[in-house]
């Protein structure tokens, strides 16, 4: 099979497993809401102030849960050791590692769509700039936070404190890809100025972090 | 110890003691801040000396994970934790200078926080090295390390960006240095450059020796001795 | 996929196995000490001895799962098992299937991961192992004995050459177990070569061709016959 059948094959089955146990799923949406709750009593703004900090708290909330998917899609390679099926077999390392990138992304993307409208009543937010930009930063922004965070989530597979060792490496090294989604978003939001500059930063972001885990996933997944 | 260790340990600690004392007596009082400025003949060499560090530990990487050679290893090793020590030294006359010349410990301007972010991601280098075990490790921690430089540029573009949008007081920023003072910071420059080389060397030894040790344990256990 | 009759008989006399100074340290504990060794096609070789013997480790070797710190696995004529591992399968004491999933859905995914996606084979092969293909239970449902005959179901979907089993009869009802030996005497009679891990000699004892001793990280010795007195 192709190395794009094996991502999809690959994909369909976590998909699929992902339905029927809704491990992940369920553990983010929990911790989102109650980072959402938190948030509000740690922070109580006026509208106007809200669209100011809503991207900081929105994508810090979005970061936390993913966190959470991120850890949970690879321990499922764990269980039963089946990863060592995977990798005694043919199949290419990159399809793993994009499959579980986009199976992450899935996940991520999904618990923005249900947290989103949840931030807009808690925020009474409302967009002053074009709303429709926001979809390509959250699309942009998801993948950086994904495609980083499935690379270290496979590194820390191999570490003690494994729950602790994925924020530890993801975080300082998504700082330029969070500045960028917080900024546009407030941008945005506040109608004020262009957001094209974190745009195009998030997309260079992508194009080159994407390449760096796809050449040395095959290292990382083989080392030992 | 060498006789070439020590000869060279002798040049560094005279150019250090020149150094000090190029910037703390013959440098010039700065005319707004006075003698408080003389920090920044430790805090901007420090800083060149670790971005020159960490230059190096990612040379190291790439090459270990072409050549798995474990000299390239050792030497990303010394370099990350000498670095890191020296991004410390930055992190700290930062702020030291910044209260009694602006008033605030610390700013959000674009050179610290990059600098706290580089700190951030060296110390998650070497927390994975810690964490992780055996002969894997190697690997893991090259390959984090280049994540870390090629997150170099983004991370200053982006802060920087940001500051244009936000303006803040930045720190000893602006303004044109005077060539005596420029002349110090290069003396100082130097002197860290060197002390750098002198400390990583001890650290290579160590590091050597220590491996050295392993594999004699390693050969005895091979050989039947024990397990 | 199948192997082409050209790969399989371009030398048939020639060592499927060929271990030269394999050696594999975890850092001071050596797993596996220099050991040289010669397997040949169409046998069943069991791999016995206590624990930390290093049986494990030398099948995962074999597998590719475990690079040599010293030495060389030289496995189907090849020197980098990432070439020739589409006919190889393996199992080991953990079930390497996905919980929530039934065993077809397992099997098809696997089979798919080696290029196979013809259904019936996937059906096949669990019928070979004695269970049923339509069972829609979940793998996490199963007893340990079905658990590891679906193992080796998966381990054997693409058709391998060799076979590389860690404990398949572990925790497994002997009514189960005598089943899957005889299997595997079958297998190996229709020319595949297996080795099979375990501490259970006996079980073996009607179907193996060489009883592989390990002690230590090392081979102590290879005999046709389990000795007298031994129960194990």
């Amino acid at each position: 099979m192709s190395e794009s059948g094996i991502t999809l094959a690959a994909l369909r089955k976590d998909l699929r497993l992902e339905w029927r146990s809704k491990d992940a799923i369920n553990s983010m949406l929990f911790f989102s809401l109650l980072v959402v709750v938190i948030f509000s009593f740690a922070f109580n703004p006026t509208a106007e102030e809200s669209r100011i900090i809503a991207g900081g708290l929105i994508w810090t909330a979005f970061l936390f849960a993913a966190v959470v998917a991120l850890n949970q899609t690879w321990a499922r390679e764990l269980r039963n050791q089946v990863l060592d099926a995977y990798r005694v077999s043919p199949a290419p390392a990159n399809a793993l590692f994009l499959s579980k990138a986009i199976g992450n992304f899935v996940f991520v993307t999904v618990l923005e769509a249900l947290m989103t409208p949840l931030f807009i009543v808690f925020y009474n937010l409302r967009a002053l700039g074009p709303a429709y930009l926001l979809l390509v930063v959250s699309v942009l922004g998801t993948w950086a936070l994904v495609v980083n965070g499935t690379f270290f989530a496979a590194i820390s597979l191999r570490t003690r404190s494994r729950e602790i060792m994925l924020p530890l490496l993801l975080f300082p090294i998504s700082v330029p890809a969070l500045m960028a989604m917080v900024e546009a978003t407030r941008i945005i939001l506040m109608g004020d100025g262009s957001p094209k500059f974190w745009i195009v930063l998030l997309g260079v972001y992508d194009v080159v972090f994407t390449t760096v885990c796809l050449t040395l996933f095959e290292t990382v997944l083989n080392a030992e | 110890m060498k006789p070439g260790f020590v000869i060279f340990a002798l040049i560094v600690f005279a150019l250090l003691s020149y150094a000090l004392y190029a910037a703390l007596v013959l440098a010039p009082t700065e005319l707004t801040m006075g003698d408080v400025q003389r920090i920044f003949y430790y805090h901007l060499p420090s800083a060149w000396t670790g971005m020159l560090l960490f230059i190096v530990n990612f040379v190291a990487s790439i090459w270990y994970l072409i050549k798995r050679n474990a000299k390239a290893d050792i030497l990303a090793l010394t370099t990350a934790e000498v670095g890191l020590v020296f991004w410390t030294v930055v992190l700290i006359t930062g702020p030291l200078w910044a209260r009694p010349v602006w008033g605030i410990w610390w700013t959000w301007d674009a050179r610290l926080t990059s600098s706290l972010v580089l700190w951030l991601i060296y110390a998650s280098y070497l927390i994975l090295r810690r964490f992780s075990a055996g002969t894997q490790m190697p690997v893991l921690a090259a390959t984090l390390a280049v994540f870390g430089f090629a997150d170099v540029p983004f991370v200053y573009l982006a802060i920087w960006f940001f500051r244009t949008q936000h303006p803040q007081p930045v720190i000893g920023g602006g303004g044109s240095l005077d060539p005596y003072m420029w002349h110090v910071v290069l003396w100082n420059w130097l002197a860290f450059g060197l002390f750098a080389v002198l400390v990583c060397w001890v650290r290579w030894r160590l590091e050597t020796t220590k491996r050295q040790v392993e594999a004699l344990h390693a050969t005895a256990a091979l050989e039947g001795g024990y397990r | 996929m199948n192997v082409s009759a050209a790969e399989k008989n371009s030398n048939p006399g020639a060592p499927v196995v060929v271990l030269s100074n394999l050696t594999k340290q975890f850092g001071r504990f050596a797993a596996l000490r220099k050991v040289s060794a010669e397997f040949l096609p169409g046998r069943l070789y069991a791999v016995l001895g206590e624990n930390g013997a290093g049986k494990s480790t030398m099948l995962r070797a074999i597998a590719g799962l475990a690079q040599p710190t010293d030495g060389q696995v030289r496995v189907l004529g090849s020197d980098r098992v990432r070439d020739v591992c589409h006919r190889l399968g393996y199992m080991a004491h953990p079930s390497l299937l996905y919980d929530e999933m039934s065993g077809l859905e397992n099997l098809l995914y696997f089979a798919g991961l080696y290029g196979v996606h013809d259904r019936q084979r996937s059906v096949a092969a669990i019928e070979r192992v004695g269970l049923d293909p339509e069972l829609l239970r979940p793998v996490s449902q199963y007893s340990q004995g079905m658990r590891q005959r679906m193992s080796l179901a998966r381990a054997l979907v693409h058709d391998p050459e060799l076979l590389l089993l860690d404990e398949p009869f572990s925790n497994v009802d002997v009514a189960s177990a005598r089943e899957m030996v005889q299997l595997l005497g079958k297998m190996r009679d229709g020319g595949k070569t297996i080795f099979v891990v375990t501490h259970q000699a006996s079980l073996l004892a009607p179907v193996a061709d060489e009883f592989v001793w390990m002690h230590a990280g090392t081979i102590e010795k290879r005999t046709s016959h389990l000795e007298p007195g031994v129960t194990q």
